[in-house]
């Protein structure tokens, strides 16, 4: 399918391309993110050792709020000027611009991650006490989770009024095995306490499962007026 | 050519609904390969649906389009589509908005991209964004995407409305160039007389339906007295 | 119709008041949690209830995207309208079980937490019907509902084995479960189950004339604009 590729790669150098040169949407997203994070440590204070426990789900939350800020801006571009309809209208597969996308915004949220992790550490001192190499397939499939079904419910929501609510109405509850999976994951890398190994594997099977239909599914989507 | 003068659209029983808004009443036509065909209107009589209903754009409610003797969707290479949104990304300039589209279709390389923007009169080597152009030239960008692929149908939506009259000119002189090479035009336009003398053929649409078919420009109630 | 009808929701009405019956008279009273017990008499059957109403959303969901059945959407929606009704009701008998036996509002109790995750599920469903005006909805909707029916399996185990991690109490006891007790919570659960038919079937009747009426009105519409 190497139409597929060239033209899911085409795809994401342009919206990098054009994400570059209006840098205002990234900078505001990375002052956004960086709000939260101090929001957060202002809102729970605790000492080390509470704060292993409950890290888990802070970070998770905080990294749940940036991305949805991230996810909602996935077809501004697109909707202007109704680009949309020439990608529609031209022989060009649909799975390619979803992939395309969602893989944009796994870079555009990894990149929110990367700033607000190591403030995250600083402000509540942490510091792993299991394997901490393991953080990374946490944070890489559950960043994943997050952005697939975001991306997807981000293009369903544009049929819709109130877009942007309509973006975290419908992917909260559907994420909700995601996220506990993320967040345990991570209380308990953090606290050596236990093995990560189930939520690690559930995560990873919550995103073959979704990733599946969401390719399975966005031309169905994409094709609705 | 014994080619252009056949059947290539039909459109039977035709109905477009919209909740509780009937956009097209029951649309019967065929229309001639090669011919130059102009659709008018009031707001409201169904020229915008008709067009995007034949781009692929809207799916009927009830009744079929076929295209060459396929649907739209799977005719899409043949079709070249333009509304008034010009269908480009602002931020990128002429020849790259060109590039990226052209990648839809499986065209690589800049010679078409360049010759489809000489061919509505402007310079490929502008790097100006698209944004920022006038609205002639944006509608004339918005031409050269449309025909970028050689598609033998085009389908343009309102091309015209709020354009300079030279660069008006321009897009009629290509298009007219288009259907003497044998292309099939459809304009829909509240500017018929633009194309008078051009256009083989003027529909006119009323309340959802076709209610006279004209080879000159004259409303259908000075024909009534 | 109507004859089936009324014969339908005459014999739910009898179900619900020996099903009522039997719950607060004939069946017997549980050992250590006293009367407050026999609101699993509701609690449960408005769960099965419930689940059964999603399923046959996720069927005609599927139905409609494959062979784009209106009718097929049409009962879509209307099973999920009443089946957050039912889930509702689970998820308020729950908690009123909950505190005057174990002390607490909540538990991380897997079939309330399950219910609770399709509760919000569903809810967003409807949701998402009720801001969308596109003549795509339904399919938008179907494909929705793919997504939940997908999620619950995962939201299962995750509850499950969260709970080995952290164990909490379970509502509704496990373990085997007294004939009689069984006989009273299969009346009510099939009175509940006419009980929902008859409601969905009511509803899906409006609903298609509802439909009816939309497409002729948009037929006639533009009457007195044409010439």
């Amino acid at each position: 399918m190497s139409s597929l590729r060239s033209i899911t790669l085409a795809t994401l150098t342009k919206d990098i391309r054009l994400e570059w040169r209006s840098r205002d949407a990234i900078n505001s997203m990375l002052f956004f993110s960086l709000l939260v994070v101090v929001i957060f440590s202002f809102s729970f204070d605790p000492n080390a050792e509470e704060s292993r426990e409950i890290a888990g789900g802070l970070i998770w939350v905080a990294f749940l709020f940036a991305a949805i800020v991230a996810l909602n801006q996935t077809w501004a571009r697109e909707l202007r000027n109704q680009v949309l309809d020439a990608y529609r209208v031209s022989p060009a597969p649909a799975n390619a611009l979803f992939i395309a996308k969602a893989l944009g915004n796994f870079i555009l949220v990894s990149l929110l991650e990367a700033l607000m992790a190591p403030l995250f550490m600083i402000f509540y001192n942490l510091r792993a006490l299991g394997p901490a190499w393991q953080l990374i397939p946490v944070a890489i499939l559950g960043t994943w989770a997050l952005v697939v079904n975001g991306t997807f419910f981000a293009a369903m929501s544009l049929r819709t009024r109130s877009r942007e609510i309509m973006l975290p109405l419908l992917l909260f509850p559907i994420s909700i095995p995601a996220v506990q999976s993320m967040v345990e994951a991570t209380r308990i890398i953090l606290s050596g306490d236990g093995s990560a190994r189930f939520w690690i594997v559930l995560l990873l099977t919550y995103d073959v499962v979704f990733t599946t239909a969401c390719l399975g599914l966005f031309e169905t989507i994409l094709q609705a007026e | 050519m014994t080619d252009a003068q056949t059947t290539q659209i039909v459109v039977t029983s035709l109905i477009k609904q919209f909740g509780r808004f009937a956009a097209l009443r029951g649309v019967d036509a065929e229309f001639s390969g090669g011919k130059f065909y102009v659709i008018l209107g009031d707001n409201g009589a169904g020229k915008t649906t008709l067009l995007r209903a034949m781009a692929g754009l809207a799916h009927p409610t009830r009744g079929t389009i076929s295209i060459l003797g396929k649907t739209p969707q799977e005719a899409c290479r043949e079709l070249g589509y333009m509304a008034h949104p010009s269908l480009l990304y602002d931020e990128m300039s002429g020849m790259e908005n060109l590039r990226y589209f052209a990648r839809l279709y499986g065209i690589t390389g800049d010679d078409r991209c360049a010759q489809a923007i000489r061919s509505v009169r402007l310079d490929p080597d502008l790097t100006r964004p698209v944004g920022q152009y006038s609205q002639g030239m944006r509608q004339r960008m918005s031409l050269a995407r449309a025909v970028l692929h050689d598609p033998q149908i085009l389908l343009l939506d309102e091309p015209f409305s709020n354009v300079d009259v030279n660069s008006a000119r321009e897009m009629v002189a290509l298009l007219k160039h288009m259907r003497d090479a044998g292309k099939t035009v459809f304009v829909v336009t509240h500017q018929a007389s633009l194309l008078e003398g051009v256009a083989d053929e003027f529909i006119w649409m009323q309340a959802g339906q076709i209610v006279n078919r004209t080879p000159q420009l004259v409303s259908p109630s000075a024909e009534a007295q | 119709m109507k004859s089936g009808f009324r014969i339908l929701a005459a014999v739910t009405a009898l179900l619900l008041v020996q099903g009522f019956y039997e719950a607060m008279w004939v069946a017997p009273t549980e050992r250590t949690m006293g009367e407050v017990q026999r609101i699993f008499y509701y609690h449960v059957p408005s769960a099965w209830t419930a689940f059964l109403l999603f399923f046959v959303n996720l069927v005609a969901s599927i139905i409609y995207l494959v062979r784009k059945n209106p009718k097929a959407d049409a009962v879509a929606l209307v099973s999920a309208e009443v089946g957050v009704v039912f889930c509702t009701v689970v998820l308020v008998t729950g908690p009123i079980w909950a505190r005057p036996v174990w002390g607490i509002w909540w538990t991380w109790d897997i079939r309330l937490t399950t219910t609770l995750v399709l509760w919000l599920i569903y809810v967003s469903y409807l949701v998402l019907r009720r801001f969308s005006d596109s003549a795509q909805t339904p399919k938008l909707a179907a494909v929705l509902a793919i997504f939940g029916a997908l999620d619950v399996p995962l939201v299962y185990f995750s509850i499950w084995f969260f709970r080995t991690q952290h164990p909490q109490p379970v509502i509704g006891g496990g373990g085997s479960i007294d004939p009689r007790m069984l006989h009273v919570l299969l009346i009510n659960w099939l009175a509940f189950s006419c009980f929902a038919f008859l409601v969905c079937w009511a509803r899906y009747g409006v609903e298609i004339l509802q439909r009816e009426v939309d497409e002729i009105e948009a037929l006639e519409s533009l009457r007195g604009v044409a010439r």
